[in-house]
């Protein structure tokens, strides 16, 4: 017995230390810690550091120009996807805020992060598609303060009305997400700036209401679109977080009907799902996003070669007709129709203007209520609390 | 008691001077040891402790003395201000109550379904299968451990869709369908079927210790099968049954995923709300004092269970 | 004896049978469906298909969180072996004050809800400082890790004759010899079995490995990542397929290792499992 014994125990020693020891000395690559937050802007981009963290939508990252990038740059891009702007300013600030290098940020996080010191200025000159973009996009209010450029404009779009077309005749308003035909069939975005959207389809059919911005709502205002969201919940198979819930809910035939982002219409049609969408009569909420710099970098260099990148018209193109989204470069509409015909126009790429200004896009909530109201809007934390009310 | 001098067990070197000596002050080493039983205990004890006081204690008390702190509503920073309104937005609340009882109840009935599940098996397993049903059965009971939780619950979408595979065999069967997706019934179903390796094995082991000559004994007295089960098996295969609950109910207590992905929308448990405030709210107070109630739960739980003798059972 | 006694044998085994197949049949469905030849899973299975396989091993980012996920599995384990066998022979030999204490303490990681210990040690970290990396996942895993193989040595320790180590000690060899010749190889199965249901559960851990890690992605946060898309869903497919099929090995190994300890014997080694020490002295030592 001894015998036996002496041998397992020597084969567990020699197990322990080169578990031990493997484990050690592969030592995984934290990234060269480059000096961060130069105390001036940049003027050129230096050598990339060979790696690049970024927190991204879904889908924003898809190895079709991803590995171009990498191969040309050198920089392997780990992408860590979130699902609502929430995420995304949590992932920012952990860790001490140098975990990630950029971040795909909507209007709604991309203020909290430059409040909150997240996010650091760019250079706007190192990025030559940034003059091809159009003029509402180029120095937006949501990433640009005081003058200073805290990111590069990306894509925009709208948040549409999903529909499966077997099921549901084609809709024209966002009444089709309260119809009590489709009970438990409905579903919608898990992110307190849903209420905005409520808010939106009651500025028409409401306007006793006086509800002028859906991102600015008095405390009535607010209560009754959460009414709303609360008379919705019974309608509701699942609130969704992830983009591949809403996949697989009208994929397998647990929802018809909902709110939704271009990406999954796009992902569900190429698998022969049949499904389509709109944007309802009463206008849509959407967004607009940003790559912002982290103010403590790792990787800024690779950073700033990502930002360029994407903002070439190509890239662009490619990224709007993937994701279903308009490019805010102007250059990138022959792009689009080469890749696919019709696309420039399919996402008013090409007269963008009163487009644009048709959608609501997400910013966050404050007191302050605009340049019309006063200052007693309600903030995004009550939001977020009323959220968790309407979904008990 | 003197281990140090006298002969010497183990391997015969040629004794040099060098290693003579290396063994009498090993040897006086060995013998202060030995006579010094606290020495030996802090010792063994001392990286451990360390390990876990420094590490894991420390951040759970820094953790829930957040608690009573807050955080900055637009720039998300922690305030170190002590204030109970953590606490009072989940008293007042009746929204937290529900989400609290939900996942409480549901945590219990998966213990109980994964212990009534387990007990035949547990019973076949250690008693009535053959040695080699024996490896079989323990092989697979310990395949689902090794394989991808997420992927497992992933798969249970695809089963309890309604265009999924059980609505596709009950049509073939002739039956209705069953609506039980994104439901408390599917987290029912999968939390059941996710923990149970860990509910048959305490209770495979418990079933393992009764000695057979008790059974016979009972059965010699007159007992019959059932009688002999429920006086004298049970008793003595509760501790593995409670060992087997603590890891279905801690386990249901805590999770997140699972209600993410195949709950629906009234499945919202303790831990997601707590994910939410940390993951994507930032406000790791509010979370902190969320998660006291499962906290305060698995304390009482466990010291039911250590009174019925489950931590001799894992 | 006789029909019912029949009788209930044969409904346990059905229900055995049901049990198997309740067990294994989501892992035959994700075995399946590795061959999806579409990238939304949905059933009817239109056809199958191979060509996720190669895509899957060329995945950089897979091969990446798969060899992050082995070595901090790796670590941990090493870590929770130390320390775990340290700590059951402190409360096998020694009765001291906060004995009962220290079980407790080392069962918490494991009986707390994880999201608990995950935000305790995220916080933990940012106030302190530390970056996120391998090192905070590591010590996330191997908190909970200590207490498999805490449990497992201290239920061998508990079977095991303490008049073995006495008689070493008589035959004159000093404590290090002892440890070495006569304790050391008496739990050495139960410090691998202990160290491979470790490894298990850091492998296949996400919830406090969402707190701890950085922008790096272990296996199961690749997989989380994957599921989000829901565009390469048949990937995540062939990697658990192939996990699967690389961990029975393990398995088997596992088996046969407790199968040898009396853990799993079958009724006629029921008197020396029962565990009682006493019992012991006049019997061949455990594992022999």
């Amino acid at each position: 017995m001894l015998e036996r014994g002496r041998s397992l125990f020597v084969v567990a020693c020699v197990t322990i230390a080169a578990m031990v020891i493997v484990g050690c000395g592969s030592s995984s690559n934290d990234g060269s810690s480059t000096s961060t937050g130069a105390s001036g802007l940049p003027t050129s981009i230096g050598k990339g550091e060979g790696q690049l963290n970024v927190i991204a939508w879904e889908g924003y990252t898809q190895p079709q120009w991803v590995k171009p990038f990498e191969r040309q740059t050198g920089c392997k891009v780990n992408a860590k996807y979130a699902g609502s702007s929430d995420e995304m300013v949590t992932l920012m600030r952990q860790g001490g805020g140098s975990q990630y290098d950029l971040v795909s940020a909507s209007g709604d996080a991309s203020v909290r992060l430059i409040r909150g010191g997240d996010v650091q200025p760019v250079n706007v000159a190192l990025i030559p598609g940034w003059r091809d973009f159009i003029p509402q996009l180029r120095s937006p209010a949501h990433n640009t303060v005081d003058g200073k450029h805290y990111g590069v404009s990306l894509q925009w779009g709208p948040n549409t009305l999903l529909y499966n077309t077997r099921d549901v005749p084609r809709p024209d308003s966002w009444s089709t997400l309260y119809d009590l035909r489709y009970k438990g069939e409905v579903t919608v975005p898990d992110n307190p700036i849903q209420i905005a959207d409520a808010a939106l389809y009651l500025s028409r059919t409401r306007p006793e209401l006086g509800i002028r911005d859906p991102y600015a709502l008095t405390e009535d205002q607010l209560n009754a679109a959460v009414d709303l969201l609360k008379q919705q919940r019974p309608l509701i198979k699942k609130y969704w977080a992830l983009a591949s819930d809403e996949i697989d809910l009208f994929k397998n035939g647990d929802a018809v009907v909902g709110a939704s982002w271009p990406y999954q219409t796009i992902t569900l049609q190429a698998d022969r799902a049949s499904v389509a969408d709109m944007i309802p009569r009463e206008g849509a909420t959407g967004w607009a996003d940003t790559w912002m710099l982290s103010s403590k970098a790792q990787h800024p260099n690779c950073a700033y070669e990502w930002m360029k990148w994407v903002s070439t018209p190509r890239v662009q193109a490619q990224q709007a007709i993937s994701f279903g989204e308009t490019p805010a470069n102007t250059k990138a509409c022959p792009y689009m129709d080469r890749i696919e015909r019709g696309a420039c126009a399919k996402y008013h790429a090409n007269a963008p203007t009163s487009y644009f200004d048709s959608i609501h896009f997400w910013r966050t909530p404050t007191s302050d209520c605009g340049p019309e109201g006063g200052n007693d809007c309600t903030d995004y934390n009550e939001w977020q609390q009323k959220w968790t009310e309407v979904k008990g | 008691m003197d281990g140090g001098e006298g002969l010497s067990a183990g391997p015969v070197s040629a004794p040099t001077s060098a290693s003579a000596s290396l063994r009498r002050a090993r040897g006086r080493v060995s013998a202060g040891l030995f006579r010094r039983a606290w020495l030996r205990a802090t010792l063994l004890l001392g990286a451990p402790a360390a390990w876990f006081v420094l590490l894991y204690i420390a951040a759970l008390v820094i953790l829930f003395i957040s608690a009573f702190w807050r955080v900055d509503e637009f720039t998300g920073k922690l305030i170190h201000s002590w204030t109970l309104d953590n606490f009072k937005t989940l008293v007042t609340e009746p929204t937290y109550r529900t989400i609290a009882l939900r996942t409480i109840g549901i945590a219990a009935a998966v213990t109980v379904t994964d212990a009534l599940l387990a007990l035949p098996f547990a019973y076949f397993a250690a008693r009535l299968a053959s040695r080699r049903m024996q490896s079989l059965l323990f092989v697979i009971v310990l395949i689902p451990l090794w394989t991808s939780y997420l992927v497992r619950v992933y798969a249970w979408r695809l089963i309890l869709a309604q265009d999924g595979i059980l609505n596709w065999a009950l049509h073939k069967l002739g039956l209705g369908s069953l609506e039980v997706a994104y439901s408390n019934w599917a987290m029912w179903i999968v939390f059941s079927y996710i923990w149970l390796p860990f509910m048959i094995l305490p209770v495979w082991l418990a079933f393992e210790r009764v000695p057979g000559s008790l059974m016979e004994a009972s059965s010699d007295l007159g007992a019959r099968g059932w009688t002999t089960f429920r006086r004298v098996l049970l008793p003595m295969v509760l501790p593995g049954i409670v060992a087997g609950s603590i890891f279905t109910f801690s386990l249901t207590l805590g999770d997140f995923i699972t209600p993410t992905l195949v709950g629906g929308a009234g499945s919202d448990f303790i831990g997601n709300v707590v994910y939410r405030s940390v993951g994507i709210a930032s406000n790791v107070p509010f979370a902190a004092a969320f998660a006291t109630i499962p906290l305060i739960v698995m304390a009482l739980y466990l010291l039911g269970a250590r009174k019925l003798g489950a931590f001799e059972a894992m | 004896m006789g029909g019912g006694m029949r009788l209930s044998r044969i409904a346990l085994a059905v229900w055995t049978v049901l049990i198997v197949c309740f067990l294994m049949f989501p892992i035959v469905l994700i075995a399946v469906y590795a061959f999806n030849p579409s990238n939304v899973q949905s059933w009817p299975l239109h056809g199958l298909s191979t060509k996720w396989f190669s895509q899957t091993f060329q995945n950089d980012a897979m091969r990446e969180a798969f060899w992050l996920s082995i070595r901090a599995a790796l670590i941990s384990t090493g870590i929770a072996i130390l320390l775990g066998s340290l700590a059951a022979f402190a409360v096998h030999r020694f009765r001291f004050f906060g004995r009962e204490t220290v079980s407790f303490v080392i069962l918490l990681p494991l009986a707390l809800p994880g999201i608990i210990t995950g935000m305790a040690l995220n916080s933990f970290f940012t106030w302190g400082g530390l970056n996120f990396s391998l090192t905070t996942i590591v010590i996330g895993h191997a908190t909970f890790c200590i207490v498999t193989v805490y449990n497992n040595v201290l239920a061998r320790l508990r079977r095991t004759q303490a008049s073995l180590v006495e008689a070493s000690m008589d035959l004159g060899a000093d404590g290090w010899q002892t440890f070495r010749h006569v304790t050391l190889p008496m739990i050495a199965t139960a410090l691998v079995a202990g160290g491979l249901l470790a490894f298990a559960l850091s492998f296949d851990e996400v919830i406090v490995t969402t707190f701890t890690a950085g922008a790096q992605n272990t296996l199961p946060l690749w997989i989380f990542g994957n599921i989000r898309l829901g565009q390469q869903l048949p990937q995540v497919n062939v990697v658990v397929l192939c996990v699967i099929a690389l961990t029975l090995i393990p398995v088997f190994l596992a088996q046969r290792l407790t199968r040898d300890t009396g853990a799993l014997r079958p009724v006629g080694g029921g008197m020396a499992g029962a565990g009682s020490r006493t019992r012991v002295v006049a019997e061949a030592p455990p594992g022999g």
